[in-house]
């Protein structure tokens, strides 16, 4: 099986057996990160770019080294927010891209949908590293990765995601894909960060962790925006820590052997207490180095397959 | 000048009824109504098969001009209007400057001296629109505008709308309202609901606009006001209306045809030309929106016609401008879409397109009868085409419709007896 598509832009797009062709290939990928030399030459000669419209250090960091190791040439762009609306428009950025030979665009951007409206401007390949608060596939899929390597499997768990579900695009990403893959996902939040029919994408629908919490094998708790509570969506940080901050208490409503999962930055001590960052449960360190992995995947089944085979190499 | 319309079938909005007849227009006047008509040295249309249709008149455009003229001008766009159809349009004053001043609306109604449909201006009801003040209302009136409107912008604070309600009664002007709670809508960009939980994009709950329709509603009662209500789009807008009119309360409404052809659903593709103020809504919200349609509660079919510069719309879907261009497709997407499915009759159509919005601004009656003045649209319903943006004469390309194939076109349009546009093609540069 390949991957017939000429860009990644979700992962309501994809399916089952897509996804599982991207983690059954991230697993080599990972045992080339634990070597001493880690490039392999499978996609020398192809050039990568990563356009970036939002600060980001591990998404980016992470898709750049992916790259590398694989052999690819690669550059950066990244685009100051403010001047969005007054600089360049993203199709001439597109163009002017294209125009310097780029094979992959790996874009991050405020807006939604941004990835789609790039895709339809170049014959480049387009992958999607977070736009707005639609998809972050690739966050999703390293976060399915983890999950898979530490379960042994997706079907049938539960995952809890827990948080500011409206503003999260690695919340409607891992719905699409936990879903496709026979997981149970809940998400768990106050009302105010629920987006509205989000049921139907899939998710049972908690606003208390000791309902949603209850059993669940997974809790994937997600980075709260502080600047969320000066728009009135929560009182205060100490309310939303005390409601929905993962705290010991609240993981002992979970499965003893619970995964805790963040996709990072973490506001240490607000969404989660140091005692569970830095506790027996937590994988928010292995997800970084699984995220290279997944990526790394991702680059090579939309590129490199047919040439030098890097499996065995 | 003399013009035989032959063999049409007469559009008759009184009788409610259809009658097969030939048309004469001399003079600038509708002549005779009969069939069989014999008139030597007239210019002969056939027409078989064609409602021969009162004029239609678009109550809700921008034009545009003064300030945007990269988006469109008084000129492209009463072409545009002429070229779908319309016998006239009412202008919009959200321009720049605002039309909240005398000058503003001179200038509006000069510019339209050469333009091939006559140009009805609104004024603003505030003082650069900005919902604070009231704007020279006596002024204007005597300026000749046809209503009132901040639109684009709601008048937010309550107290200043009543104050524009009460002090414009002294005219019986129209006050038309575009109805959004701006705190309820900060942000949004679409519909909100489960298509904007998908796309990630901020959505506009209903109650944006059912809470302005309400309290618009509950003022004009008090006041006694004349109130149109501009693009509804919400279901529970209707029966807001709906038991207004009931209680007697002097309140009008219009629907664009964009918010009966489309749903949410079709910003799934980030298309920015389905993004649009008030959003597309939902398959419930288009039934309620007919059902109103069909019982008198919606007088109007009005385009919202809100071109933009392709530059403008070919952004990111948050960056993008809200409006879709609509003159040119208004026409066959009601006849194809209302009338070809039986939602509504063609002399139900016409009523909303042409009768009501004459009687609602105040302006001469529009019925084919003999001795009104020969404004007229003519439409053929076995006429197929598929709409195509490169065409448009109007600047604004932004049609989430192109490549739409639909049934009943205008191939007429005649305004004081000149034909301005004929099977599609102007074919009047100028009115005298």
């Amino acid at each position: 099986m390949d991957l017939k598509r000429k860009d990644i832009l979700g992962l309501q797009d994809l399916s089952a057996e897509e996804i599982e062709l991207i983690l059954d290939t991230a697993e080599p990928m990972k045992e080339i990160l634990g070597r001493d030399l880690k490039k392999v030459p499978t996609l020398r000669g192809h050039s990568v770019v990563t356009l970036f419209y939002e600060p980001s250090t591990r998404t980016r960091t992470s898709f750049e080294l992916a790259a590398k190791y694989l052999g690819a040439d690669t550059a950066s762009i990244a685009v100051a927010t403010s001047s969005v609306q007054k600089g360049e428009s993203l199709r001439d950025t597109a163009k002017t891209i294209e125009m310097m030979g780029i094979d992959v665009i790996i874009i991050r951007h405020s807006a939604a949908g941004a990835p789609h409206l790039l895709s339809r401007y170049v014959k480049a390949r387009v992958i999607n590293a977070g736009d707005g608060a639609h998809e972050h596939p690739t966050q999703a899929l390293l976060d399915m990765f983890t999950i898979r390597e530490k379960k042994g499997r997706l079907s049938g768990l539960k995952v809890a995601i827990l948080g500011d579900i409206a503003h999260s695009r690695v919340a409607r990403s891992n719905i699409w894909g936990l879903t496709k893959m026979g997981a149970e996902v809940r998400v768990i939040g106050p009302p105010t960060l629920m987006p509205p029919d989000i049921h139907k994408m899939g998710a049972r629908v908690f606003y208390r962790w000791e309902d949603g919490l209850k059993d669940v094998d997974v809790i994937n708790v997600l980075r709260i925006q502080l600047e969320r509570q000066q728009k009135g969506l929560f009182p205060s940080i100490r309310e939303y820590t005390r409601l929905y901050g993962l705290d010991e208490e609240k993981l002992r409503c979970a499965k003893p052997d619970v995964l805790v999962l963040h996709p990072g930055p973490v506001n240490r001590g607000i969404e989660i207490s140091p005692e569970v960052q830095d506790g027996r449960h937590a994988v928010i360190n292995e997800q970084v180095k699984n995220g290279v992995a997944v990526r790394m995947a991702l680059l090579y089944l939309l590129m490199g397959r047919g040439e030098e085979d890097v499996l065995t190499a | 000048m003399c013009l035989l319309l032959k063999g049409g079938l007469v559009v008759d909005l009184d009788r409610n009824s259809i009658k097969k007849a030939d048309v004469l227009l001399e003079d600038g006047k509708i002549a005779a109504i009969q069939p069989g008509l014999k008139a030597p040295g007239a210019q002969t249309i056939p027409v078989e098969g064609c409602y021969i249709c009162p004029g239609f008149i678009d109550m809700h455009c921008h034009l545009r001009e003064p300030g945007e003229e990269m988006k469109e001008t008084i000129l492209t766009g009463t072409r545009a209007a002429a070229r779908g159809g319309f016998t006239a349009v009412v202008a919009m004053g959200n321009t720049r400057p605002p039309a909240d001043s005398r000058a503003v609306i001179e200038f509006v109604k000069r510019q339209a001296e050469t333009a091939p449909v006559p140009v009805y201006p609104v004024g603003c009801a505030t003082k650069e629109r900005k919902g604070l003040e009231l704007a020279e209302i006596g002024d204007l009136v005597e300026a000749g505008i046809v209503a009132l409107s901040d639109d684009g912008n709601p008048v937010m604070n309550s107290e200043v709308l009543r104050r524009v309600m009460e002090y414009s009664s002294m005219f019986d002007l129209l006050i038309i309202s575009h109805c959004e709670d701006t705190h309820l809508s900060a942000g949004g960009v679409m519909h909100e609901g489960y298509i904007s939980t998908l796309l990630g994009l901020r959505g506009i709950p209903r109650a944006a606009e059912e809470i302005h329709v309400a309290r618009d509603i509950i003022l004009a009662e008090m006041t006694g006001a004349r109130l149109h209500i501009a693009h509804v789009s919400s279901a529970g807008s209707v029966p807001l209306i709906r038991e207004a009119k009931q209680r007697g309360v002097r309140v009008t409404a219009e629907v664009t045809p964009h918010h009966l052809c489309l749903t949410d659903e079709a910003v799934i593709t980030f298309d920015t030309n389905t993004k649009v103020n008030p959003p597309l809504r939902t398959p419930e919200d288009v039934e309620a929106l007919c059902d109103g349609l069909q019982d008198g509660t919606i007088d109007v079919i009005a385009t919202d016609h809100a071109p933009h510069a392709p530059e403008e719309k070919d952004v990111e879907y948050n960056f993008a401008p809200f409006g879709i261009s609509g003159l040119e497709t208004a026409v066959p997407l009601m006849w194809d879409r209302l009338v070809a499915k039986g939602i509504l009759t063609p002399v139900q159509l016409v009523q909303k397109m042409a009768g009501n919005p004459a009687k609602i601004l105040g302006l001469p009656e529009r019925a084919v009868k003999v001795g009104n003045a020969a404004d007229l649209t003519v439409i053929d319903p076995q006429l197929k085409q598929t709409v195509r943006v490169e065409s448009f004469v109007s600047k604004g390309k932004n049609s989430p419709f192109n490549g739409w194939e639909l049934l009943g076109w205008p191939v007429l349009t005649i305004v004081g007896g000149r034909v301005v546009m004929s099977e599609g093609k102007l074919t009047f540069g100028e009115r005298s």
